[in-house]
C-alpha cells in the first residue's frame, strides 16, 4: 500500500471538543432508539392501554360523578409522563448495557471530558423520551384534547423538562451498575411507586393525608401537575369537577404555581446530572 | 533517550488488595519499535497496558506515553493513543462505520478529513466493503480488524495492543500481523502488544519477558535466542523417571518433563543424539532436537515453559480476573 498516510491532530480539550462529544453521543442515542422498533413499540404499548384500556373500565365507573369530562382526559397527561419517563429511564440503562459490553469503555478512554459524556447521555435520553411522547401527543383528539397550538408546544416543553429530569436520574443510578437485571430490578422499584404517587392515575384531592404527605414528597408530581393544568386549562370543565380532578399542588395550604413547579423538576434534574457526573469522575 | 521515547516506565508497580499484580518493571520503548510484553496470562501484562493506557492508576512508580505522564497528564496521553483491548469494545448495533465515525468525532478528528481517514483506515483492514454492515454481524476476527482500524483512526503515536490474535483463526492472526508489519512502515508509529504466543513474538523488534510480574530480560528475539546457546532435545521414554536420572549420572544433564516429554537442553544437539542412545541404558521411543526457540529463551529465564506456565494455579486465575476488570 503505497498511499500518503493522512496525519490526523487530535485537538487539545476546548469547549467547541466536548460540545462535539456531547453531540455525538447524542446522536448514537437517537441511532439506536431508531433501529430498535421493538422497543419503541413496547414502550409505547404500556401507556396506550392504560390509556384506553384502564381509562375506559374507569372511566364507566365513575363517570357520574365527573360530569362533563371524559376519565380518559384526566388520564391523558399522565401516560404522557409515563410514556416519557419510560423511554428516559430505557436510556439511561443503555449505560448499564455498554458497560457490559466494553462500549463504555471505548467512551471512557477518549480525551474528553465525564461530563461531556454524561451530558450527551441524559439529552439524548431527553430527546429520545420527547420523541416517544409526540406520539401520545398525536392520540389527544381520541381522548377530547384539543389540539391546539400553544397547548401542544407548552406540552412537549414540559415533557422534554421531565424526560431530562428522569434521564438524569436513571444515569445516576446506572453509573455504579454492573449489570442489566439489577438496574431493570432498580428501576422498576423506584418508578411504580412514583407513578402511583403523581397523580398519574388518579386525582389527588380529598386524599387522606398520610398519602397526600408521600405525593408532595414525589418528585413526579411537579411533573405530572403542569401538564395536567395545562390541558384542563383549554377544556371547559365545571368548577366543582376541575376542583375534584385538577386540585394542584398544596404546600401547607398554599396553592404552588406552575413555574414553581417547573422550576423544582428542572432543578432537581440538574441536581441528579452533577452527581452522575461526579459519580463518573470517581470510576476512574 | 528517555526525552523522546515514547514510552518510558520507571519502577512501576500495581497491587489488588494483597495480590501484587505488577512488582516495579522498568523499561523504554523507542519510537516506530514493535515492542512485545510476552508472558503467561495472569503476569501482569494487561495490568501494566492499563496503567499505561491511564485505565488503572498505578500503585507506584512513574510512567510516560509520547512524553506525557499517564497519571498528571492523562488528557495528553489518551489524546496521543490508540487501544485495542482483548476484549470487544464496539456497539454491535451500530454499523462499522458509524463505530469510527462516533470514534472520530470523540476525539476531535477534524471534520475536513474524516471521510478520508474512515476510508483509509477501513481499506488497511480490508473491511471497507462491509462498512454499512452492523457489527454485531461481524465474526470475531473481522470485529478486531475493525478495532485495529479504529485505535489508528486519530493516528496516534502509540498503538497499545492487548492480545490482539487471541481467540481468532490463523488466518486472521497471520493478517493482523501483516497489517501491523504495514503500519510501521506507513504510520510513523509505535507498537507495544502484549502476547502469549511465542510465534507472534518473533515479529516484535523487541520483546521483554514478564513472569509473576516482574520482567525477567527484554532483548530482541535473536539476541534473547542466542544467549540461550544450546539446543532443546525432548525424548519419550518408557520411564520418565529412570531416564531423568540417568541423564544426571551419565551425562551431567538436569533434565525435566514438559509437555509430556523428558526434556533438557545441551549444545550442538545433533551430535549428541547418538552418543545418548549408545549410553543411556535403556530404551529410547522417540526423540526431537529443536534449535533454540522462543519457548527455550523462555524457559532458560523462568524455568518453565509458557504453557506450563500457564496450566492455571489458582492464584493466576485470580490475578487475571483482577487484571480484567
Amino acid at each position: 500500500m503505497t498511499t500518503q498516510a493522512i496525519r490526523v491532530r487530535v485537538p487539545a480539550r476546548s469547549a467547541a471538543h466536548d460540545l462535539r462529544a456531547i453531540k455525538v453521543v447524542l446522536h448514537r442515542e437517537m441511532l439506536r432508539f431508531l433501529n430498535d422498533r421493538t422497543r419503541m413499540l413496547s414502550m409505547l404499548l404500556q401507556p396506550v392501554l392504560w390509556l384506553f384500556v384502564m381509562g375506559t373500565g374507569l372511566g364507566s365507573l365513575v363517570q357520574a360523578s365527573i360530569p362533563g369530562v371524559d376519565f380518559r382526559t384526566f388520564m391523558y397527561p399522565g401516560m404522557i409522563s409515563m410514556t416519557v419517563i419510560m423511554t428516559g429511564m430505557f436510556s439511561a440503562g443503555s449505560i448499564v448495557w455498554d458497560r457490559e459490553f466494553g462500549f463504555l469503555r471505548e467512551m471512557l478512554v477518549a480525551p474528553v471530558s465525564r461530563t461531556a459524556i454524561v451530558v450527551g447521555k441524559c439529552l439524548g435520553g431527553a430527546i429520545v423520551a420527547t420523541g416517544q411522547g409526540i406520539v401520545i401527543l398525536a392520540m389527544a383528539g381520541m381522548v377530547g384534547v384539543p389540539y391546539s397550538p400553544t397547548l401542544m408546544l407548552t406540552l412537549l416543553a414540559e415533557m422534554f423538562l421531565a424526560a431530562f429530569t428522569i434521564t438524569a436520574f436513571g444515569v445516576m443510578l446506572a453509573a455504579r451498575m454492573k449489570n442489566m437485571q439489577s438496574f431493570f430490578g432498580l428501576m422498576q422499584m423506584a418508578i411504580m411507586p412514583m407513578m402511583f404517587l403523581s397523580g398519574a392515575m388518579f386525582p389527588l384531592a380529598n386524599l387522606p393525608s398520610w398519602l397526600h404527605a408521600l405525593t408532595v414528597v414525589n418528585p413526579m408530581t411537579y411533573a405530572v401537575d403542569p401538564m395536567r393544568q395545562a390541558v384542563f386549562s383549554h377544556l371547559d370543565v365545571p368548577p366543582e369537577v376541575n376542583a375534584t380532578l385538577n386540585p394542584g399542588v398544596q404546600w401547607f395550604g398554599w396553592q404552588v404555581p406552575v413555574p414553581v413547579e417547573l422550576g423544582l423538576v428542572a432543578a432537581l434534574g440538574l441536581g441528579l446530572l452533577a452527581v452522575g457526573i461526579a459519580q463518573f469522575k470517581r470510576a476512574d | 533517550m528517555s526525552e523522546d521515547a515514547a514510552v518510558v516506565v520507571r519502577g512501576l508497580t500495581k497491587t489488588y488488595g494483597k495480590v501484587e499484580a505488577v512488582k516495579g518493571v522498568d523499561f523504554e520503548v523507542s519510537p516506530g519499535e514493535v515492542f512485545g510484553f510476552l508472558g503467561p496470562n495472569g503476569a501482569g501484562k494487561t495490568t501494566t497496558i492499563s496503567m499505561l493506557c491511564t485505565l488503572a492508576n498505578p500503585t507506584g512508580g512513574t510512567a510516560s506515553v509520547a512524553g506525557h505522564d499517564v497519571v498528571r497528564e492523562r488528557d495528553e496521553v489518551r489524546r496521543n493513543i490508540g487501544l485495542v483491548f482483548q476484549d470487544p469494545t464496539l456497539d454491535g448495533y451500530l454499523t462499522a462505520e458509524q463505530n469510527l465515525r462516533f470514534h472520530a468525532e470523540l476525539y476531535g478528528v477534524h471534520k475536513s478529513v474524516v471521510d478520508e481517514r474512515i476510508k483509509r483506515v477501513m481499506e488497511m483492514v480490508a473491511l471497507w466493503d462491509r462498512k454499512d454492515a452492523k457489527v454485531m454481524t461481524f465474526s470475531g476476527g473481522m470485529k478486531r480488524r475493525l478495532e485495529i482500524a479504529r485505535g489508528l483512526l486519530h493516528s496516534p503515536r502509540v498503538l497499545f495492543l492487548d492480545e490482539p490474535t487471541v481467540g481468532l483463526d490463523p488466518q486472521t492472526r497471520s493478517a493482523i500481523w501483516g497489517y501491523i508489519n504495514e503500519l510501521r512502515v506507513s504510520e510513523d508509529i509505535t507498537i507495544f502488544m502484549t502476547t502469549h504466543y511465542m510465534d507472534e513474538a518473533e515479529y516484535c523488534d523487541r520483546i521483554a519477558i514478564i513472569d509473576h510480574g516482574e520482567i525477567v530480560v527484554i532483548d530482541s528475539p535473536e539476541r534473547l535466542k542466542a544467549s540461550v546457546g544450546k539446543d532443546r532435545v525432548q525424548i519419550h521414554t518408557r520411564d520418565d523417571e529412570a531416564a531423568i536420572k540417568a541423564l544426571r549420572e551419565r551425562f551431567g544433564l538436569e533434565a525435566a518433563v514438559h509437555e509430556g516429554a523428558v526434556t533438557f537442553a545441551v549444545a550442538s544437539g545433533e551430535e549428541f543424539v547418538p552418543r545418548l542412545f549408545a549410553e543411556l541404558g535403556m530404551p529410547i521411543t522417540s526423540v526431537s532436537v529443536s534449535r533454540p526457540s522462543l519457548d527455550d529463551v523462555f524457559m532458560n529465564y523462568t524455568g518453565s515453559t509458557i504453557r506450563d506456565a500457564e496450566s492455571g494455579d489458582d492464584q493466576m486465575a485470580f490475578m487475571r480476573a483482577m487484571a480484567r476488570r
